[in-house]
């Protein structure tokens, strides 16, 4: 880029064509640094308008869970609880399902056009509107699991994440429509990374005599690390902040549970929920929460593309 | 016997192993692809069978006892208006922004910074996109004193489209080869006619998937709508209307497949067959044309 910046220096200009130029590049310069303005906005909007909750309870707002507007008493415990085990556990069914679909991709076990067209079927999940999702979840998928959580609760009842009666809509289900939305994310990334592997270590391990599972575990998925991990901790942003499908499917309730058979809360749930109808310092309060959210998606994300400079590939 | 060592042995422990874990992951492979399938053939008969004249032309009823649910004709138009005006306000910023970070940043601590931002501004929840423009438009009526409006909605948007459009445009550009560049520097060109008349032209097809891929993305989008633009049962008429609550497909789904009455989960039904088809259908065209230029590339 360099190079080329001083080849178009070193010509002599009129005056007018030179103003243009100059016009042009800071026109766009403008432009390109409305992202960090619009960023830092957010950042800053939120903050300030949380300011109140913030002054009001202090760190006690992350560990209490009392969310009653008609106290005035507001603490967010099981909505940030409620946010954390629905996006890591839905990563981790996600994890192996689209690390295996992403090695069954870039493998060779079946014709490449199979494989491309699986390729597009997963990549296609992503362009489904997360609001769609959740209709689905809503008149299909809970009906169908219906039954299961019955089982599930009457043979596990006794393990605390299942200890609840399963009436309609829960976090579990929340859990799964998540893994729905996560598969894309972390199948694409996935095969991305496993097909930079370069042939030679492939020929290589394949020349010292290893099988071909031997090949990928040992050889193929570790030099993908860097990259499945990145496209990992970038799943886990978005299943922390999405909020469609979760909103429609986990039931919305702000009692604490331990159980995932029981309705639950998100973050963003509960803006979704609750902000249209808020006043007064409930409204701090879920810029509050809002505020949380952001600053968890802001450092799994700040985390992923320091995982990507720091363990990029360098065959 | 020793022969038969250079053969391929079944029960040989390495090779048990290989065919498990190569079902394993095709398993894995059949259980992604299944959702897609459901989800399409479920929408492609529930919103199918909703599918009338008269879903395009009428309002919606509100909610209640009456089984004719109406028509979606509002959130249609109302998802066209907020999506048109977030494209007004994201690709002249998006591609003018990519342009500086192509063409004109030699990798200084600026455009690092830009470029930072536009990853972390991509993985912002777009919950917060909706909180943030209600904090800044709606609850202080800076619009003229309207509170919740489909401009305030398409704004929400266009937070969301802004870093798809740059990255898309920064990486379109990064691919003209700098051959063109010196070519066009060669016959006394300016940098902004090469950058106007020679690159931008030649990245157009790239940029111009992406941007549309990102279109259709924020179509569906909902959770920045929810308590921006709000929702609206009534015709979209005049230029005035943008400055008050407009309805949209995403959010008609929202709100009407949490009602208790079946004529308005129908509704939502055929809501999601529209959206659903029409952004498919934009998804499967961009990827024909891309695999098509791939082929055909020039240079």
């Amino acid at each position: 880029m360099e190079e080329k910046l001083t080849l178009f220096k070193n010509r002599k200009r009129f005056g007018i064509e030179k103003n243009i130029d100059l016009i042009f590049k800071n026109t766009t310069l403008a432009l390109s640094s409305i992202v960090a303005i619009v960023l830092f906005g957010i950042i800053l909007v939120v903050f300030f308008q949380s300011f109140e909750s913030f002054s009001r309870y202090g760190l006690n707002f992350l560990v209490t869970s009392e969310w009653n507007p008609v106290k005035d008493e507001y603490g967010a415990f099981t909505a940030i609880y409620g946010t954390l085990v629905t996006s890591l556990l839905s990563l981790l069914i996600t994890i192996p399902l689209g690390v295996g679909t992403a090695i069954f991709i870039t493998e060779d076990f079946v014709p490449k056009f199979v494989r491309e067209i699986v390729g597009s079927f997963v990549e296609l999940l992503a362009a489904i509107p997360s609001v769609v999702l959740g209709l689905w979840a809503i008149f299909v998928m809970e009906p169908f699991f219906r039954e299961f959580f019955v089982f599930l609760h009457k043979f596990f009842g006794w393990i605390p994440l299942f200890s609840a009666e399963p009436a309609g809509r829960n976090s579990l289900l929340a859990i799964i429509i998540l893994v729905v939305m996560l598969l894309p994310i972390v199948t694409s990334i996935a095969r991305d990374s496993l097909n930079q592997v370069p042939k030679k270590l492939r020929n290589a391990s394949y020349g010292i005599g290893a099988s071909r599972w031997k090949t990928i575990f040992s050889v193929i998925l570790p030099a993908a690390l860097s990259g499945i991990m990145a496209g990992v901790l970038l799943a886990l942003g978005r299943a922390m902040g999405e909020t469609m499908a979760v909103t429609m499917i986990i039931g919305n309730s702000n009692v604490f549970s331990w159980s995932l058979l029981s309705p639950g809360y998100t973050i963003s749930s509960m803006l979704a929920n609750q902000f249209g109808e808020a006043d007064g310092s409930q409204v701090s309060s879920l810029f509050y929460a809002a505020f949380v959210l952001m600053i968890l998606s802001l450092v799994v994300n700040i985390f992923a593309q320091w995982l990507v400079k720091k363990f990029s590939l360098k065959y | 016997m020793i022969m038969n060592s250079l053969y391929y042995q079944k029960k040989l422990s390495r090779n048990v192993g290989d065919k498990f874990f190569t079902s394993l992951s095709v398993f894995c492979a059949l259980i992604a692809i299944l959702p897609l399938i459901f989800v399409v053939t479920y929408i492609l008969i529930k919103g199918g069978a909703q599918i009338t004249p008269e879903l395009f032309t009428l309002e919606p009823n509100p909610p209640g006892d009456d089984l004719d649910a109406g028509g979606i004709n509002p959130a249609l138009i109302g998802t066209l208006v907020i999506t048109t005006i977030a494209s007004i306000i994201a690709i002249p910023v998006g591609v003018g922004g990519g342009i500086y970070l192509a063409e004109y940043s030699n990798g200084g601590p600026f455009s690092k910074f830009i470029r930072f931002g536009v990853n972390v501004l991509a993985g912002v929840p777009s919950i917060i996109a909706g909180v943030f423009i209600y904090a800044l438009i709606v609850s202080t009526k800076i619009l003229f004193g309207s509170m919740y409006s489909g401009f305030a909605g398409g704004m929400a948007l266009s937070i969301l489209m802004l870093p798809t459009v740059i990255k898309t445009t920064d990486e379109g550009l990064k691919l003209v080869p700098n051959e063109l560049r010196y070519a066009s520097l060669g016959i006394g060109a300016s940098m902004y006619t090469t950058i106007l008349k020679i690159t931008l032209p030649t990245a157009f097809r790239s940029i111009a998937t992406g941007v549309v891929l990102g279109i259709a993305r924020a179509a569906g989008e909902t959770a920045p709508l929810i308590f921006t633009a709000l929702f609206s049962y009534y015709y979209i008429v005049g230029f005035e209307d943008l400055f008050y609550e407009m309805g949209s497909l995403a959010v008609l789904i929202y709100n009407f497949a949490l009602e208790p009455y079946d004529a308005q989960n129908k509704l939502a039904w055929a809501a999601s067959f529209i959206l659903v088809i029409s952004i498919l259908t934009v998804n499967i065209f961009s990827r024909i044309f891309a695999a098509f230029t791939e082929k055909t590339k020039r240079v």
